[in-house]
């Protein structure tokens, strides 16, 4: 399943997108993100599937785009702490 | 004194009715399995009763403040005439925004699931796509031929253009809420859209639209053709495969249902069960799941 979390506003789309058929609940991003948006759950949108996996922390989903801001600097852009820490790749995110 | 009680009891045209449903021919005592569901949404909050996966009541009632005495409330009406008592209950699963303060849910799960789920019974197996548009949200989710949850896509930011925005609308145009759909739609041609879909902002929109003499139709055409707009905007990142299904109580607007529909070049399905009670209905299918989960489990384990 794809979760997308996040919104669209006046200035553009400010997604992450968390692939629970890829994801297989390692932690790695939880420790890696400077923000703390991660957190590990059983899947609240699969309820009957009893496995755990990465969710964005409902306070940030209104105000992705400043929780990853740090990561985000305009100009050169280093790798994603999230995404380079996950390795079945199932982190993406929209902008 | 007759027209000083009049007065007093102004007319709330953002009042939508209370309902309840029971099917009679269904005899609760021969179940094996009673399974309920319950949204707290923050506009309305429903109850759905099954006997055996077969839907046998419901209620839906506007939310009041406290979110366990709205889900009490709201079971109560589900069962009142039917002669159950509440102690019959096997499984209870609560859905919608008040769901974690619920008590005496067994389990709680997010409306996503729950809509999924809830519009798979309602429509069948050949719906795709669903738009959930609620008191205060909106959802678009893409789910399986078992209502499986495959994408999902939530409006998180802001509680642009929804049922309270509607209520807001019907209160400031005094136009009984039940009408809003029908008189935005008694146009001879479409408005332009309003800027914002923001209910602060749409309000005040609203009133500078009345102050240059649009009509109160052409005021709500045009709110409602930016609400169709914003949600289009949203379903297009999940994309839209048929069949396409809306719930929630916007799914009965049909000022917003179709201009959705319009945009999208893609009709929605009629639903033969309420849409309004899809999530309610989700929750008692994933309750009934759980309960023959429980069952099987005590049974291994010989307890
Ligand atoms: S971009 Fe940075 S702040 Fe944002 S989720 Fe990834 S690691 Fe966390
Ligand atoms: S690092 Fe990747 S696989 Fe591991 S929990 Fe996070 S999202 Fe899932």
């Amino acid at each position: 399943m794809l979760a997308n979390y996040g919104y669209k506003d006046g200035s553009g789309e400010y997604f992450i997108a968390i692939d629970t058929d890829k994801c297989n609940g390692c932690g790695a991003c939880v420790k890696a993100c400077p923000a703390d948006v991660f957190e590990i759950t059983a899947d609240p949108f699969d309820p009957l599937a009893e496995k755990q996996v990465a969710v964005i922390k409902e306070d940030h989903r209104k105000k992705i785009k400043y929780s990853c801001a740090l990561c985000k600097p305009t100009g050169e852009r280093p790798p994603l702490p999230c995404t380079a820490a996950c390795e079945p790749q199932a982190i993406a995110h929209s902008w | 004194m007759t027209e000083a009680v009049a007065t007093a009891q102004k007319r709330e045209y953002w009042r939508w009715r209370e309902y309840d449903w029971r099917d009679e021919s269904l005899d609760w005592k021969r179940a094996g399995g009673i399974s309920v569901g319950i949204d707290v949404g923050s506009v309305s909050s429903q109850a759905v009763v099954m006997c055996d996966g077969k839907l046998f009541a419901y209620s839906s009632l506007r939310t009041g403040s406290n979110s366990k005495t709205s889900a009490q409330r709201a079971l109560e009406v589900a069962l009142q005439e039917t002669g159950m008592p509440r102690e019959k209950v096997n499984y209870l699963v609560a859905t919608g925004y008040g769901r974690v303060n619920i008590p005496f849910a067994q389990k709680a799960i997010t409306e996503i699931a729950c809509h999924a789920r809830g519009a798979n019974f309602i429509y069948g197996p050949t719906v795709k796509t669903v738009l959930d548009m609620g008191g205060q949200d909106c959802k678009a989710i893409r789910c399986d031929g078992r209502g499986k949850v495959t994408n999902f896509l939530m409006n998180d930011k802001c509680a642009a253009g929804t049922g309270r925005g509607m209520e807001v609308m019907a209160e400031l145009l005094q136009i009984p809420i039940e009408d809003v759909g029908p008189a935005s739609l008694s146009l001879p041609e479409e408005p332009p859209p309003v800027s914002s879909t923001c209910v602060v902002f749409a309000k005040s929109e609203a009133l500078g639209l009345l102050r240059q003499n649009w009509s109160k139709e052409k005021v709500l055409g045009s709110f409602c053709l930016a609400m169709a707009h914003r949600t289009v905007e949203l379903l297009s990142r999940v994309g839209v495969e048929k069949d396409f299904a809306i719930t929630g109580g916007i799914s009965k607007n049909i000022g917003i249902v179709k201009r959705i529909e319009t945009k999208l070049g893609v009709e929605a399905l009629k639903p033969s069960i309420d849409p309004q009670i899809a999530g309610a209905l989700g929750a008692a299918l994933f309750a009934k799941a759980l309960y023959e989960k429980e069952l099987s489990g005590n049974a291994k384990t010989g307890s």
